[in-house]
């Protein structure tokens, strides 16, 4: 079994590849800017969407030593600037407060992938109130990015489930009363916003002019940025297309949209995404499909070598498309318009 | 067999097998009306677009213009308003051609 999705990555991989040629693209690291960590796969929302697969029955948590093993290379790598935590909901590992104090101690900027809903749900599993997380995020100045599918609920609650638009706007309303989405505040709330179904994202710029006036004049909310970010055709993703018989569909559209322009700015080039385990990737998309750096002699956050990572040669497959279609995708949004 | 297959929309360029310039030119119009910004947006131009597929009910331009205005930002909304505009234009092109019934109905002294 193992040999057969080698094969095919394989092949996948070949066809990214070939395109990078045939533009004459090469797409070695710039910098790691980022260490991006995914601390735990449990999420009080199961999305249709979801490249993790995360629900509340997953378990995968990442342990406090090696949060610890993060936080050393955080401290010993100045160069690093940015944490950038996910999950899952990354609020549901145990360690999570304490990742994020002690990341704040190192003078870190802290990037939270926080779901809004979280904090109105809670833990499904122990149940423990999620309702101070605004104000802890405020504290630790973090900055929050929240997916928010559309301004409107229909699109939202199809994608993330039944009541996610109205727990979504409930919790904006607290990240705004303290102090999130107010330019003066400096306290940063950016939304992702995410096609529900298989299509294109519009322009980032002209998306972000309608959600800004629909959630001020519906909500009176505020936020900073929107960013449009591509489905990945990976996972939960991807089964939802093979239902639908538009896989092959979705994935002609990718190829064809390629924009070199894009490629160039793709968040590999820049970041190091971490597992729950502490195994090191190219990006979060690659640690979903179990394809680590080095090609089969795996790196762990225990055996990080900065000269190593900076000089290593990335990792793409056919889902790298959906990072370099129009004008692009990445954990920030499009990369080029 | 189906007339529409939606696969067969990737071959709309064929039918420039033959006189090609013809179909050149077509796509050159084309694409500066409906492909560009303007005075009017791209999204603007897709609802339009989709609220003429529905008034000609072509199932290309409803695959290919819901596509496009979901690439462009509109919202189910705006698409539903778009198709309802077609629908009221469509029943009242009907129902103003009335005004002709009223007229034979007067020329015959009705």
């Amino acid at each position: 079994m193992e040999k057969a999705v080698l094969h095919l990555v394989n092949n996948n991989r070949n066809n990214f590849e070939n395109k990078l040629i045939e533009y004459k693209l090469n797409l070695q690291p710039l910098s790691i800017d980022t260490l991006q960590v995914n601390i735990t796969l449990k999420c009080n929302q199961a999305c249709l969407h979801c490249h993790v697969d995360s629900s509340p029955q997953r378990t995968e948590q990442m342990s406090k030593k090696t949060i610890d093993k993060c936080l050393e290379i955080l401290q010993n790598n100045p160069q690093i600037k940015n944490l950038d935590l996910t999950g899952g909901a990354p609020e549901l590992n145990p360690h999570f407060d304490y990742f994020v104090r002690e990341a704040k101690k190192l003078n870190k900027h802290i990037l939270v992938r926080h779901n809004l809903t979280v904090t109105i749900d809670g833990d499904p599993t122990t149940k423990e109130s999620k309702m101070y997380l605004p104000k802890f995020y405020a504290e630790n100045s973090v900055e929050v990015i929240s997916s928010l599918p559309y301004y409107q609920e229909y699109f939202t609650d199809k994608q993330r489930g039944k009541g996610v638009f109205r727990k979504s706007i409930e919790s904006m309303k607290m990240l705004n009363s303290v102090g999130y989405g107010n330019k003066n505040s400096g306290l940063i709330l950016d939304l992702v916003y995410n096609p529900v179904g298989a299509f294109l994202p519009a322009s980032q710029e002209s998306l972000e002019k309608d959600y800004k006036a629909e959630l001020m004049k519906n909500y009176g909310l505020k936020f900073n940025n929107l960013y449009t970010i591509t489905n990945m055709p990976i996972h939960r993703f991807r089964e939802q297309l093979e239902r639908h018989g538009t896989y092959d569909e979705y994935m002609e559209k990718l190829i064809t949209s390629f924009n070199p322009s894009s490629a160039l700015g793709v968040m590999c080039r820049s970041l190091l995404s971490v597992s729950y385990d502490g195994r090191i990737f190219d990006c979060d998309f690659n640690q979903m499909l179990n394809m680590q750096v080095f090609d089969g002699k795996p790196i762990t956050v225990f055996d990080f070598d900065y000269e190593k990572l900076i000089n290593r040669n990335i990792i793409f497959s056919s889902h790298c498309f959906g990072c370099t279609a129009g004008a692009g995708s990445s954990c920030g949004g499009a990369i080029s318009e | 067999m189906n007339y529409y297959e939606s696969k067969d929309l990737g071959r709309f360029a064929e039918v420039g097998k033959f006189k090609p310039e013809l179909m050149d030119k077509f796509f050159d119009y084309y694409n500066a009306a409906v492909g560009t910004e303007g005075a009017l947006t791209k999204r603007e131009k897709a609802l339009i677009a989709l609220a003429i597929a529905h008034f000609k009910p072509c199932p290309y331009c409803i695959d290919a213009y819901t596509t496009a205005c979901l690439e462009n930002g509109a919202n189910p909304d705006q698409m539903t308003e778009a198709i309802h505009v077609a629908a009221a234009m469509a029943a009242g092109i009907n129902l103003v051609h009335g005004v002709q019934m009223l007229n034979v109905m007067e020329k015959h002294g009705a």
